[in-house]
Parts: structure tokens; sequence; C-alpha cells
């Protein structure tokens, strides 16, 4: 019998979104001089006007931000900023359902993960940094540690709040004032946070957003006031940031690209390591810097994990993001839609076999069906480069060894899993990778307590946790 | 017999086939169960889910207070759920102590629900502790009685001791004593088994002794039909169609008591078993407070308003 889902829609009545956004500075909204649109990626709305800052607009947010430093913020203390953040986290808990529609409209993301996943996240990064405002010499950083003072920010659109909340919780918890860039393609959460912020009676100039392009990111970057760059984003833009930043007195954290391997030793519980593979490549529409985007498989399993891994990839439910049963949601824009279409054409070129969950996509906005490479060697493009959407490359593998010279073989290193019943290989291969993240017999869990950062060219620094907080004190962060 | 010819009925073949079998990991299990229970299901498939729940229903009693006029009475609520609605299906199946079978079975007939089977508790229900003998003319009584569907307890102390040749040797022999005359579900008892990895590989024992269906509880024991449990065990049916293109069914029994538990047991049966395992010949649902709530939600769905209790019978 078929069991058919009735559509389950979320009611986007909970949002009112503005028709024109300004920038946040000094505690206020001010109007924007240019504007660019906000697009639903699941339909091609436009849900509203984003302004693009320029060098007035960043300049007067590096000032507020300069002037809040000075007088207020860096006075306070730490209970006192404890404060705030743990006022910020509970409204943000108190406004979810507000900000996971937004986020889901804005970005495409399954409501399902916006609203289980990334604000409840969001909300954790601020409460449990709330903690730590007033216990800074007890984190094992020294005793007399001080702020960097003004940070610039830079995040992604792969998940907006939840890249803020790792950006701002932590500076504000350390003392440092903000100013932040969203990304282009998805401004309205950050814009919502802004509110929090006045709701929360933040005092003015402490967090400034700022909305825009990469232009207005260079900006940011190169302006003198700022003394600390925390970027998360594409290796290619991080490379630009670290030679800006080079000659000059700014702190600089680089969260950037991966391409993780997914090992699959023969001894994993099967049917949980094939739920940890679609986890691992299909959850946020593979948006994922550290997705687990090369699965590396046992050749002794690989004819049944594969066999699997398609039949359980034909229940993933492609379609509506504001639908609740929805599982894959939008591409993020038409940008990245066509960087995905074109990086996976050069696996069909280059010999690998492709394979896409036969789904209905809708006729309208960004889509791209779950799909997979089989026979995909280390010489393969798609082996190599991050596809960064719904594309998974399955290489195998003969001995433990071979599994982890695949996985290292690469210049990224953010993260890896581990797939293995036993405790002693998992030790092993643990030891032996080259991430800055390795789950076993997990992927993509994510946590405010524990450090998140890549090897090699997946980034400088560690977010999150104690190691995260280093990054934003003088003298113990990598400066 | 043939086992399929995954075993040649030794313990050494046994014990090879349950050691091929891969591990389960609780927590991946316990994660994908929870992530199946977020499903919103309404309106036209809430409705054709409450039916489909409703035919599925093994309508319970195993009460030593039972009497014929108990057993009677939850016949007539099975065969007519709804004495006021004709639209509402029977449910799948009365599930009574041995004793009961014959008045269970006669009842169903007289009032018209001859397609409604009468499924006995066996083997020294609930516990399985008694001699194999004394296990045989159990069964050999619920089916002379008329038992279309035999409940099997297997030996927990046999399994849990690493003696999987006893536990499947009797599977085997309560098979052939159903023969054609009755279908075999075995229960494991998983609270007793506690682990997914105890319930993975009863699963496969039990389906290549012969079973008909996989049973998760008695009902006597907590914590029985857990949703891992359950997804653990239609991996196992699903699995095991891939090897021998046969279809067994899974029962999940105790712990769902309403029309919320039982949509989410469908959803992991949609999403895991497959759609082909929607039908009350591969899917039961052991209970008996359950089909009340399945009623007074369809008659919402209906109306648009919740009924008083008062027009739920009480049986």
């Amino acid at each position: 019998m078929k069991f058919d889902y009735a559509p389950a829609p979320e009611s986007r009545s909970i949002v009112s979104i503005k028709p024109k956004y300004g920038h946040f500075i000094d505690g206020k909204f001010v109007a924007g001089r240019k504007h660019f649109p906000a697009i639903n990626p699941a339909t091609e709305e436009i849900l509203s006007q984003i302004a693009l800052a320029g060098v007035a607009e960043v300049d007067a947010a590096v000032k507020a931000a300069r002037k809040a430093y000075t007088i207020t913020w860096s006075k306070m203390s730490g209970r006192e900023r404890g404060k705030y953040l743990f006022r910020i986290a509970r409204i943000m808990q108190e406004r979810s359902r507000e900000f996971a529609v937004l986020e889901t409209l804005d970005n495409g993301k399954p409501i399902r993960e916006s609203r289980d996943v990334d604000i409840p996240l969001a909300a954790a990064h601020f409460f449990y940094h709330a903690g730590w405002a007033d216990k800074l010499e007890y984190a094992g950083l020294g005793t007399s540690t001080k702020p960097h003072g003004v940070a610039g920010q830079i995040i992604p659109w792969n998940f907006p709040l939840l890249m803020l909340a790792w950006k701002v919780a932590p500076a504000l918890a350390t003392g440092n004032t903000v100013v932040l860039k969203p990304a282009e393609n998805t401004s309205l959460t950050a814009l919502l946070f802004a509110e929090v912020c006045q709701q929360a009676e933040l005092p003015a100039g402490v967090v400034n957003i700022v909305t825009g392009n990469g232009s207005t990111g260079a900006l940011i970057v190169n302006h003198p006031g700022i003394d600390k760059i925390a970027f998360t984003g594409s290796t290619e833009v991080g490379k630009i940031i670290a030679r800006a930043v080079a000659p000059t007195q700014k702190s600089v954290t680089l969260e950037l690209g991966g391409k993780a391997a997914n090992i699959i030793f023969e001894d994993a519980a099967i049917d949980e390591a094939i739920e940890g593979i679609v986890n691992g490549v299909f959850f946020n529409q593979g948006h994922v810097c550290c997705a687990g985007s090369r699965l590396i498989l046992q050749e002794s399993v690989a004819d049944e994990v594969i066999e699997k891994l398609k039949r359980r990839m034909g229940l993933i439910r492609v379609g509506d993001p504001m639908d609740k049963n929805t599982d894959l949601g939008a591409i993020n824009s038409k940008e990245q839609l066509l960087k995905i279409r074109e990086l996976s054409a050069t696996g069909d070129t280059e010999g690998a076999q492709r394979w896409s969950a036969p789904c209905d996509l809708p006729k309208k906005g960004f889509w791209f069906a779950p799909t997979i490479f089989t026979g995909v060697t280390q010489a393969h493009r798609i082996a190599r480069e991050e596809i960064f959407g719904p594309v998974l490359s399955v290489l195998t593998f003969r001995t433990p060894q071979e599994a982890i010279d695949k996985a290292n073989n690469t210049p990224f290193g953010l993260s890896a899993g581990i797939w293995s019943e036993k405790g002693s290989r998992i030790l092993w291969a643990s030891q032996q990778l080259r991430a800055g993240v390795i789950w076993s017999n997990t992927f993509n869990k994510f946590d405010p307590t524990s450090p998140f950062g890549g090897y090699k060219e997946s980034g400088w620094g560690r977010e999150g946790g104690r190691h995260g907080l280093s990054a934003y004190l003088k003298g113990v962060g990598h400066e | 017999m043939s086992f399929y010819g995954l075993v040649d009925g030794s313990d050494a073949s046994l014990r090879t086939y349950l050691n091929a079998l891969s591990g389960v990991d609780q927590i991946g299990a316990d994660a994908r169960a929870s992530m199946l229970a977020t499903r919103s299901i309404k309106t036209a498939s809430k409705r054709w889910a409450i039916d489909m729940a409703i035919s599925m229903v093994d309508l319970t009693t195993l009460e030593g207070a039972d009497t014929p006029g108990k057993v009677q009475a939850l016949c007539t609520k099975a065969v007519r759920p709804d004495p006021t609605d004709s639209t509402v299906p029977s449910v799948g199946a009365v599930c009574v102590y041995n004793d009961m079978v014959g008045v269970a079975r006669k009842h169903l007939d007289l009032i018209g629900g001859s397609h409604v089977g009468v499924a006995a508790v066996s083997t020294a229900f609930p516990s399985g502790r008694a001699s194999m003998p004394v296990k045989i003319q159990d069964t050999a009584d619920a089916l002379n009685a008329g038992a279309s569907e035999i409940d099997m307890v297997i030996d927990r102390g046999a399994f849990l001791s690493g003696d999987y040749i006893t536990v499947f040797n009797e599977i085997v022999q309560i098979r052939e004593l159903c023969g054609d005359r009755a279908h075999l579900k075995v229960i494991f008892e998983t609270g007793e088994l506690v682990t997914y990895d105890n319930v993975r590989k009863a699963s496969f024992l039990a389906m290549a002794a012969g079973a008909d269906f996989i049973k998760t509880s008695t009902g006597k024991v907590a914590p029985a039909a857990t949703a891992p449990v359950v997804l653990v065990m239609l991996e196992a049916v699903r699995d095991f169609y891939s090897m021998t293109q046969t279809r067994i069914g899974v029962k999940p029994a105790g712990g769902i008591r309403n029309t919320k538990d039982a949509i989410k047991q469908l959803v992991l049966v949609n999403e895991t078993a497959g759609p082909a395992w929607l039908t009350p010949s591969l899917f039961r649902i052991g209970a008996s407070a359950l089909l009340n709530d399945l009623l007074m939600q369809r008659m919402k769905m209906d109306n648009g308003y919740y009924a008083s209790p008062a027009y739920v019978t009480i049986d």
C-alpha cells in the first residue's frame, strides 16, 4: 500500500518581512543607499531588498564598535556581559519559530533542520559563551587575557544564524565588539538578530551588522580600525583575506572549505553507517564545509553499502523546504546550482558513474537531486574539489592504511568520519587522520563545547569550546 | 527443513549465520527512530493511516481474570469496532490465552467475524519457562481449538546464555506443529534481550527457523515495542527479503496506546521495510487500549470535534 504524506507546511505568518532593510549601526537601523534582492531559493520569490554597505557604512559601523568598546563594553565586568548574552540566548529561544521560518524562507533549507538544528544550536552557543564571560581567567588561557577590540566577522550563507552565533557569542563573551557582515544571499536572520540585540537592550554599538556582497567584506577586512578578522567561507576567499591581513597587525581566524573522508570499515554497523553517510553529505543540501563528501568504503562491503545507500537515498524527501516532512531543500542560489552542475559534469566526463535518486524536482527554484558517483578515484576532480552540494563521491580501499592515505590525500583537512564497531581501530584511525574534527560512528554532530576548525587549507584557529575563546583574546590565539 | 538454505540446522551453521550479522549502533538507531518520529502526518494521510492501523490491531486480552463473557465482548468489538459506523474495518485478530481460543473462534464465527483471526499466546507464555513437551502440548491445544495464529515466546534464558540452537530448535518444532493450520509469530521479549544487537540476532534466528512474524514483546515486560527496537526488526525483515525473497511480518506489542504512537509505527514501516509491509498480513500491532483512541481520532476527523468518550464502547 502507498502511504502518501499529505503536505504539512509550516505557517509563515509568524514572520513579518519588511520590503526593504537597512544596516544596524550603533544600536539603530539606518537606511541603506543601494539595495539588492533577497531571494527565496525554493520559489525564486523576492522576499525583500537588502542594503549594500559601502565605505561610509562600514566606516560608521567600525566607529560605533570602537566607541562601544572603549566606553562601555571593555569596562564592563564579565558578569554583566554574561547577563546580556544570557538574555540574547533566551530571546532567541523564545523567538525560535520566527527564526526557523525566516531561515528556511531565505536559505532554502528544510524547516525540520532550521527548527531542530540551526536555531537551537545558535541559542546554545549564546548560552555556552554567556557562561564563560565571567570565568575567562579559569579557561586555562592565562589570568590576564585581554580582548582584541573590534572584531570584523564575515559569515557564509549555509548556516546564516548559526554562523552568526559562532562568531558573535565568543566575541562578546571575551569583551570584543563586533562588525558583522552576513552573506549576500542570506541576510534576513542576521537582521532579525539585530532586533533581538535591541530587545535585549545590548549597549549601542556592541553589535553592528552591515549587509552587502564581497566588496563590503573586503572593506571590513581592509579597514584599519579593525583588530581581528574572523571569516567562514571558501578557501579561495580565505587566501585573499590571509594575504590582505598578512602585512597588518590584525589577528585572524579562518574557517574554510573541506572535502571530508567518511571511512566505512567492513566491521561497521552498516545500517547506521548508511544513515551517517546520508546525514554526512545530504544534510543541509550538502552546503556544509565539513560535509562527508568523499565516501571511502572498504571493498569487502562496498556492494552491500552502495545498494543500501541507493535504497535509502530513494527515501529522501526533496521539495518544499517549508514542509515539515522535507529532508532535502533547495540549493541556496542559482550560482551555486551552476557550480554543482559544472563539477558534477566533470564526474561524467572523467568516467565516474552517476546515480541520482528518482525524485520530482519543483519547476521553480534551484534544485539538485541527491546524487552519488561510484568508480571515483583520487585523480577525479570530484574527489578533490569541494562541490558544496548533495553530491557524494565513492572511493574504495583494501587495507586500513590505504583508507587513511586516501583520506589524507587532499589539501583540505576539516573533518573526517570513521565507522567501525572496533574501538581500537577507531582510535588508531583518528590518530592518523589529519582533520580538525573526527567523528566516529556519527557525523555532522555539533556542540558549542567542542572546538571546530581545520588542518591545512581548511583554516586557521578553532571556534567553540575553550579553544575558540582564545581566538578572541590577545596573546593566546592565532595572531 | 531447508531453512531457506541459510543454515543446515547444526549449532555450527547457526553460529556462522548469526556471527555474519553486522552490529547495531545504539545511538545511531535511536537517532534514526527519533528522526522518523518527527514526520507530520495530517489530513487525508492521517485518515488513511487510522483505518490501516485499525485493520492491523491484534485486539488483546491476556488476563488471569479473562472469562468467556469478556472474550466474547472483545470479539464483538473486533468485528465491528464502532457499532454506529460500518465503514470502520475489522481488526486483524483477537489475541487470547489458549483456553479462550475455542470461545473466541466460536463467537467470531457466530457474529459474522470469520475473517477475523484468533491468535493464541503459547509455549508457556509469557515467561517461556517450561519443558518442550509442555510447550508443544500448549500449542497443540490452541491449534485444536481453532487458533489461526500462534504467538510463541522464545526461551530468553537460553538466548542470553548463548544457547541459540535451543531457541532455534524450539521455533522449528512449533513451526512444524503449526503446519498449514496457523501463522507463527515469534515473541522475543525485547525488554529482556535489552541490546539492539540481540534484537537483530533474534530476528534473523527466528526468521531462518520459520517464523511468519517476529514480535517484540509479551506486553508483560517494560520496555516493550520502542521505536528503535521496531526499527531494527523492520531492517531485519527488509534484509531477509533481499536474501530470500520472503517477506516476514512484524508485530510490535506493548506500549502503543494512542493514535500518534500507531502512526509513528506506520511511518517506521513505510520508511524502513517499505510500503509492501503496509498490510495486516505483514504488520500487526498488539494492543488493547489503542483501538478506542483510533476510533476517537477517526470520529474527530469525520465530525470535526472530539466526541465524549461515552461514544466509544468499553469492552
